[in-house]
C-alpha cells in the first residue's frame, strides 16, 4: 500500500486561460499564464529546492533556495515568485545557483538542531531533505554564536549562562506542539493560518534574527486566538509544528483515503497509519469538498474510536432495571428475531421500526430502510433528518423539484454576495467557512441573517455588511419582507422568472409580497431587526452580482422551518440566482451523511431516490428484486412511532447510530415513548443516553473499519475506505446483514460495493454510480447517469429539475410557542467548533478542553435584572422541564434572547425545548422555547437523578464499575 | 469607587483609536499615539486595537514587535539613541557609545536607575555626513565628541 504522495507544486494553480510555453533545463512545459516558475518546473517533472514554498499558500519569496536563471535576465530570481512568461528559458542548477542555494543552507542550519535521529519529523522533513538535495556537507559557522537552539549558552566560548533566545516548547495544545528551537521562519505556518484558515491567528514577531512565530500576542496555542485547525501543522516544512501522535508513534507507513465522519463538508483525508494503529489524520488536497483543510475535529478528534467507553460485546437483558448481560453476536441476533416476531404476531406487523442513521454510509442506511420494508414488512422507517433538514427536503422539492443543495462548495469561489441564514459556518461547516472568508477577503460581500452575532458576521478581515439580528421564530417574516423590497423596487430579474419559473405563480407571489403588511417597516416592530438593514440586504443580494444563500438548522429548526425554505427559494428565483456557479440555495447539512441517508430511503413515505412509496411503478422494481409487498401507506415518523409507543401500539425499534434521546426535542415524552417499549435495540459505539432504555445493544464501528460511502452537502459521494478492522468484529452493514438473516431473509452481500450496485440498479439518480468509478474519479456528485455520465456540481442550469420553479406564498405565521410573563426569554440553541452535536465522540476526545460543558450565554442586561454574574449556575425553565447550567455574560446575544449547546448529556437542553414542529415535516422546532433564567445553586434535583440513573444503566455484568 | 486600570487605559486607546481611525492605513498612526500618550504601547491596548480595525491579536503584536520604537514599557525621561551604523562606525561612534555608557552607568537598551534616561542604539539617523550622530528626546545631534557627550549627560541628569 505504502503512503500517498501528493505533489507540492509550490505555489497554486493559475486559472487563467492563457497558456504560456517556456523552456525549463531544456523541456518544453506549456502552463497556464501567471503561473510561477517553479510550478512550471514541477509540472514538467522537475523540483526546485524550496522551504518557504507549498502550493496550499501564495509565493512568499524568503527562503531565498528556489533560485533559477533565466536567460536574457539578470541575477537569480527565485522561480516561487517570478510567473512564467512566453519563450522563457530556464536553467534550474548551475555552478552559481548551486553554490548559492548550498550557503543559504549552510546559515538555516547554523541555528538548526543537529538531532535528526531522535527528532520526531525525521523522515518527514523538507529542511533534511533540501539539505540532501543541494549537497550540504559542511556547517563552517559552527555552533558558538548567537543562536535559538541551546537553552544555555554553549560551545568553546560558553560560559554556561541561560540563552534568551531560547524558547521552551509549547505543548499547551492537546494535539501538537510548537518547538521554536527548530522553527526556520519560514512563514508557511502563519501564511496557512492567514490564507487556508482564515484565523490570523499567528505572526512573526520581532524581526532580524530575532523573528519568531508567535500564536497571539506571544501565548501559548491555547490561550491564543488559534481554533487548532491544524493547517499550520501541515504547513511546517521542519519539526517545529508537530502532531503529538507522530511524536508517540513515530512516522506512519502508509495511508488510506476516506471521508471524514464528522460535519456535512465531507473532508477527504488520507488515514496515516502504522500497522493498524492510526498515527494521524491529513486533509487531502484532491477531496473536493476540502481541497486540503481541515477543522480541529476531522484532523484531531478521532480519539473515541479507541477510547475505553467504546462497547465492544453485544448486550442483551431483560428488563432496563437489570445490569447489561453479555452475548455472543449470535444469541443477540437471534433474541431481537425472536422479540421482533413476536410483538408482531402479538401487536400486529407495524408495532416495530427501526431509524436509520445520518452517521453511518449510504449502504448501511440503505440496508436497514432494506430490512424494515422488506423484513418488518412495513414503511415505519425514519432516520434523524427528520429532527434536522427534512424541511430542505419538503420545501426544495416543491419549488425546485429536488431535496438538495444547488452548488458544489467549489461555487463559493465564484460568489459576489454570499447571505447566510441561521447558520454558523464557523463553528458548525468550518471548513466551508474557510472557503467562504477566503472569497470574502477577496472582496464579496455578506449578509448574516441570525439572532447571535456569531463569529460567522465578525472574525479579523471578514465582517458582513448587513447582520440581521432578528428575533428566533421571524424567519418566514423576514425572508418575506426581503422579497417584498426586491418585487416592490423592480430589482427582480424578468427574464429569468419569464424563462424559467410559471409567470402566473410569480404574479400571484408578487401581488402577495407587496402586500404592506410584509414591508420592513411593518416587520420592524415583531422581528426586531430595523427596516433599512432589511432593504439594504434586499439590494445587495439582488443587485451586487451573483447571489449565493447557504442555510443551516437555524431555518428549518422550527414550527414554519418549509415555509422559510420555500421563501429561501423564492428569493433565489425571483433574483435569478440559480444554475450557475457563484449562486443557489445551500443548505449545510450537519451530519457526514444526512443527505445520503435521506437519499437512500430513510423516510416512511419515500423509497430511495425519493419517491413516494404510493406510486406503484417505484414499488414494483422493488418488490421485483425483494420479493416482498411493499406497504403503499407511508409508516410512522419519529413522533409518530413514540406516541404510538405510549399508547401501546408500537413496541419494538431498532436504533441505528442516533441517540434520540439527548438529541430530540421533549426528552420527557422521549423516554416515556421508550420505556413503553418490550424491545429496544440500540446499534452505537457507545452506550448512549438511549442505551438507557435498551434491552439490545449491538455494538458499532467506526468510520474508520468499514467501507462504504458518504453523501456530503453538496450531494459528493465520497469512499469512505476500511483502514482496520472493525474492533468489534462487523462493521455495521455486516451486523444488519446478519440481523436480516435472523429474521429469516436471504441477504448475501460479500462486500459494500454490492450494495451500491444494488442502489445504482434500482435508483435513477445513482444510475452511473459504482465504486469503480468512485476509485477512478474520486468522488461524484449526484445525478450521476447517462444523461449526466460525469455527475452533477450544479444543478438547474438549463431548467429546474421539476420543469418550471414554484414560487409558493410564503405567510407568516407566527409560532406557538410565546413569551409571557412566566416565560419571558426566548431560548435559542446552536453547536460550538470543537464539539460534535450530542457530543458522544467529542466528548471522549481532549477537544473537552475548549468546551467541558455547556454553558448559558445571556446579554448584560437581562442578566443584571435576574442578578445574575458572570459564570454562576442559574436555573432555565420552559413549560417542558427545567434544567441548570452557568452562565456566560455577552452581548453576542440580543436582550430577550438566551442561547445554549447541547453538546452535553448533564445539561440536558431538549428537556427545556418543546415539542412544536414544522407543520410539513414535524421537524422540531428547538431553536425557539419560551424560558426563564434564575440563580441556581447547582445541578437540579432532576439532573442528579438522571445522573445517578444512568450509572445504573450502564452496568454490565462481570465488569467492574467504570470509574469516571 | 476607582474604576479598574485596564479599563481606563481601554477607554484612552479608544479615543486615540477613534482619532485615526479613518486614515488609510491607520495602524502605525494610532500606534504612535498610543506610545505618545503612554509613553510607551501597553499590552492591554492590542486587542482593542484589533477589534477596532478588525484585525487578530497576532496581527497586530506582530506590527508592534517589528518596530523597536514601539515599547512595551515606559522609557526614562529623555530618550538618547546613539547611531551605530557603518558611517558613524567608520567615524568612532564606538568610543562615543563607550564614553556614554560609562558616563550614564548603563548599557543599550537599559534605563538609568533614577528614571532619568533610556539609551538606545539606532541604526542611522541620515546624518551620515555628520557621523558620528545621536538623537536626543527626537533631536538630533552631529559630529558627537567628548565635549558633545559631556553636554548631553549634563542635560539628562538635570
Amino acid at each position: 500500500m505504502g503512503l500517498v504522495h501528493e505533489i507540492d507544486y509550490g505555489t497554486p494553480a493559475s486559472r487563467a486561460e492563457k497558456q504560456i510555453t517556456l523552456t525549463v533545463d531544456g523541456f518544453e512545459v506549456t502552463v497556464p499564464e501567471g503561473t510561477s516558475i517553479m510550478r512550471a518546473s514541477m509540472d514538467a517533472g522537475i523540483a526546485i529546492p524550496k522551504l518557504c514554498a507549498t502550493d496550499m499558500v501564495d509565493a512568499f519569496g524568503s527562503c531565498r533556495l528556489c533560485l533559477v536563471e533565466i536567460e536574457g535576465r539578470n541575477g537569480t530570481p527565485s522561480s516561487c515568485t517570478t510567473p512564467v512568461a512566453e519563450g522563457m528559458v530556464v536553467h534550474t542548477q548551475t555552478g552559481r545557483l548551486k553554490d548559492i542555494r548550498r550557503g543559504v543552507m549552510e546559515l538555516y542550519i547554523s541555528d538548526h538542531p543537529l538531532d535528526c535521529l531522535t527528532c520526531a519529523a525525521n523522515g518527514d522533513c523538507e529542511l533534511q531533505d533540501m539539505a540532501g538535495a543541494v549537497g550540504l556537507r559542511d556547517v563552517r559557522y559552527g555552533y558558538d554564536g548567537d543562536n535559538h537552539v541551546f537553552a544555555k549558552s554553549w560551545g568553546a566560548l560558553s560560559d554556561g549562562t541561560a540563552n534568551m533566545r531560547w524558547m521552551p516548547k509549547d505543548e499547551s495544545n492537546p494535539y501538537f506542539t510548537y518547538d521554536p528551537s527548530k522553527c526556520i521562519v519560514c512563514s508557511r505556518c502563519v501564511r496557512a493560518c492567514e490564507e487556508v484558515q482564515g484565523t490570523f491567528a499567528l505572526t512573526i514577531e520581532g524581526r532580524g534574527f530575532g523573528s519568531r512565530v508567535s500564536p497571539g500576542m506571544h501565548q501559548d496555542f491555547l490561550s491564543s486566538e488559534c481554533v487548532s485547525c491544524g493547517a499550520c501543522v501541515q504547513a511546517c516544512p521542519t519539526a517545529t509544528l508537530t502532531e503529538k501522535s507522530v511524536i508517540e508513534i513515530g512516522q506512519p507507513e502508509r495511508s488510506v483515503v476516506t471521508t471524514c465522519a464528522y460535519c456535512g463538508v465531507g473532508c477527504s483525508f488520507k488515514a496515516e497509519m502504522r500497522g493498524d494503529e492510526l498515527v494521524r489524520m491529513v486533509p487531502y488536497k484532491d477531496g473536493k469538498a476540502n481541497r486540503g483543510h481541515s477543522c480541529v475535529k476531522g484532523r484531531f478528534a478521532y480519539g473515541y474510536a479507541t477510547h475505553k467507553e467504546r462497547i465492544l460485546n453485544p448486550m442483551v437483558r431483560e428488563k432496563i432495571t437489570d445490569p447489561w448481560r453479555e452475548v455472543t453476536w449470535e444469541e443477540a441476533f437471534a433474541h431481537i428475531a425472536g422479540e421482533f416476531r413476536r410483538i408482531q404476531y402479538q401487536y400486529g406487523r407495524g408495532a416495530i421500526g427501526g431509524i436509520t442513521s445520518s452517521r453511518c454510509t449510504n449502504e448501511e442506511t440503505y440496508l436497514v430502510q432494506k430490512l424494515i420494508r422488506q423484513g418488518f414488512g412495513n414503511n415505519n422507517v425514519d432516520t434523524c433528518a427528520r429532527v434536522c433538514h427534512s424541511p430542505t427536503g419538503y420545501g426544495l422539492g416543491q419549488t425546485y423539484g429536488t431535496s438538495a443543495g444547488t452548488q458544489d462548495f467549489d461555487s463559493v469561489e465564484h460568489s459576489d454576495v454570499v447571505m447566510v441564514i441561521g447558520a454558523n459556518p464557523a463553528a458548525g461547516h468550518p471548513v466551508f467557512a474557510s472557503r467562504m472568508k477566503k472569497r470574502l477577503r477577496q472582496g464579496a460581500k455578506l449578509i448574516v441573517i441570525d439572532p447571535r452575532r456569531t463569529e460567522t458576521v465578525k472574525s479579523p478581515h471578514v465582517e458582513a455588511s448587513y447582520h440581521l439580528p432578528l428575533k428566533p421564530g421571524t424567519n418566514v417574516a423576514i425572508v418575506t419582507a426581503m422579497a417584498h423590497v426586491i418585487v416592490t423596487e423592480g430589482l427582480f430579474d424578468e427574464a429569468f422568472i419569464r424563462e424559467r419559473c410559471d409567470w402566473s405563480e410569480f404574479e400571484d407571489y408578487a401581488e402577495f409580497v407587496s402586500d404592506k403588511a410584509y414591508s420592513p417597516e411593518a416587520v420592524e416592530a415583531f422581528t426586531g431587526v430595523e427596516a433599512e438593514t432589511i432593504r439594504g440586504a434586499a439590494r445587495l443580494y439582488a443587485t451586487g452580482g451573483n447571489g449565493a444563500i447557504y442555510y443551516g438548522l437555524g431555518v428549518t429548526e422550527h414550527s414554519q422551518g418549509s415555509t422559510t425554505v420555500m421563501g429561501i427559494a423564492n428569493l433565489a428565483m425571483l433574483t435569478g440566482n440559480i444554475g450557475r456557479p457563484g449562486v443557489g440555495v445551500n443548505p449545510l447539512r450537519g451530519q457526514n451523511n444526512v443527505q445520503g441517508s435521506c437519499d437512500m430511503g430513510s423516510f416512511p413515505h419515500e423509497l430511495p431516490g425519493y419517491r413516494h412509496v404510493s406510486g406503484d411503478a417505484v414499488r414494483d422494481i422493488y418488490e421485483a428484486l425483494w420479493g416482498v409487498k411493499i406497504d403503499t401507506e407511508p409508516g410512522l415518523r419519529i413522533p409518530n412511532m413514540l406516541d404510538a409507543a405510549v399508547e401501546g401500539t408500537f413496541r419494538g425499534i431498532y436504533i441505528q447510530g442516533e441517540d434520540i434521546l439527548q438529541s430530540d426535542p421533549d426528552t420527557k415524552h422521549v423516554s416515556a415513548g421508550l420505556a413503553a417499549m418490550e424491545c429496544v435495540v440500540v446499534h452505537d459505539l457507545f452506550l448512549n443516553e438511549t442505551a438507557r432504555y435498551a434491552h439490545v445493544f449491538l455494538p458499532g464501528s467506526t468510520f474508520l473499519e468499514k467501507d462504504g460511502t458518504f453523501t456530503n452537502a453538496e450531494r459528493r459521494i465520497n469512499r469512505v475506505r476500511k483502514v482496520m478492522a472493525p474492533k468489534n468484529g462487523l462493521a455495521d452493514w455486516e451486523v444488519t446483514q446478519r440481523l436480516a438473516q435472523a429474521m429469516g431473509l436471504n441477504w448475501a452481500y460479500d462486500h459494500p460495493s454490492q450494495i451500491m450496485d444494488e442502489i445504482a440498479q434500482t435508483t435513477p439518480s445513482f444510475a452511473n454510480v459504482c465504486y469503480d468509478y468512485l476509485e477512478r474519479m474520486g468522488s461524484v456528485q449526484w445525478p450521476c447517469n447517462d444523461k449526466a455520465p460525469a455527475g452533477t456540481p450544479i444543478m438547474h442550469v438549463d431548467g429546474f429539475v421539476r420543469g418550471k420553479g414554484k414560487f409558493i406564498r410564503t405567510e407568516y405565521v407566527a409560532t406557538d410557542e410565546k413569551t409571557g410573563p412566566r416565560f419571558p426569554l426566548l431560548l435559542t440553541t446552536g453547536r460550538i467548533l470543537s464539539q460534535y452535536n450530542v457530543g458522544a465522540q467529542t466528548r471522549r476526545t481532549p477537544n473537552v478542553i475548549w468546551h467541558d460543558e455547556d454553558v448559558l450565554e445571556i446579554h448584560p442586561h437581562d442578566a443584571e435584572q435576574r442578578g445574575v454574574r458572570d459564570g454562576d449556575w442559574v436555573r432555565l425553565t420552559s413549560r417542558s422541564g427545567e434544567t441548570t447550567l452557568r452562565a456566560t455574560i455577552t452581548d453576542k446575544v440580543a436582550p430577550g434572547v438566551v442561547y445554549t449547546t447541547f453538546h452535553h448529556p448533564d445539561t440536558q437542553a431538549n428537556v427545556i425545548t418543546t415539542d412544536y414542529s414544522d407543520w410539513a415535516t414535524n421537524c422540531p422546532e428547538y431553536k425557539v422555547t419560551a424560558v426563564q433564567v434564575g440563580p441556581s445553586n447547582g445541578p437540579s434535583r432532576w439532573q442528579e437523578e438522571y445522573e445517578d440513573l444512568s450509572r445504573k444503566s450502564r452496568r454490565i455484568e462481570g465488569h467492574m464499575e467504570a470509574a469516571e | 469607587m476607582m474604576q479598574p486600570q485596564g479599563t481606563q487605559t481601554e477607554a484612552q486607546v479608544a479615543a486615540i483609536i477613534d482619532e485615526f481611525k479613518a486614515l488609510e492605513g491607520p495602524l502605525l498612526p494610532i500606534l504612535h499615539g498610543i506610545q505618545e500618550e503612554f509613553g510607551y504601547v501597553p499590552q492591554e491596548a492590542l486587542p482593542v486595537i484589533a477589534g477596532a480595525l478588525n484585525l487578530s491579536n497576532a496581527e497586530v503584536h506582530g506590527v508592534v514587535t517589528f518596530y523597536h520604537d514601539y515599547r512595551s514599557k515606559p522609557a526614562g525621561r529623555h530618550v538618547l539613541k546613539l547611531c551605530q551604523a557603518e558611517a558613524c562606525q567608520s567615524m568612532g561612534s564606538d568610543a562615543v557609545a563607550a564614553q556614554v555608557k560609562t558616563a550614564l552607568g548603563i548599557g543599550f537598551h537599559e534605563t538609568a536607575g533614577d528614571g532619568s534616561v533610556t539609551l538606545e542604539p539606532v541604526y542611522c539617523l541620515g546624518l551620515c555626513a555628520c557621523a558620528p550622530a545621536a538623537m536626543l528626546d527626537g533631536e538630533v545631534i552631529g559630529r558627537v565628541d567628548a565635549d558633545a557627550v559631556a553636554e548631553i549627560v549634563r542635560e539628562v541628569r538635570t
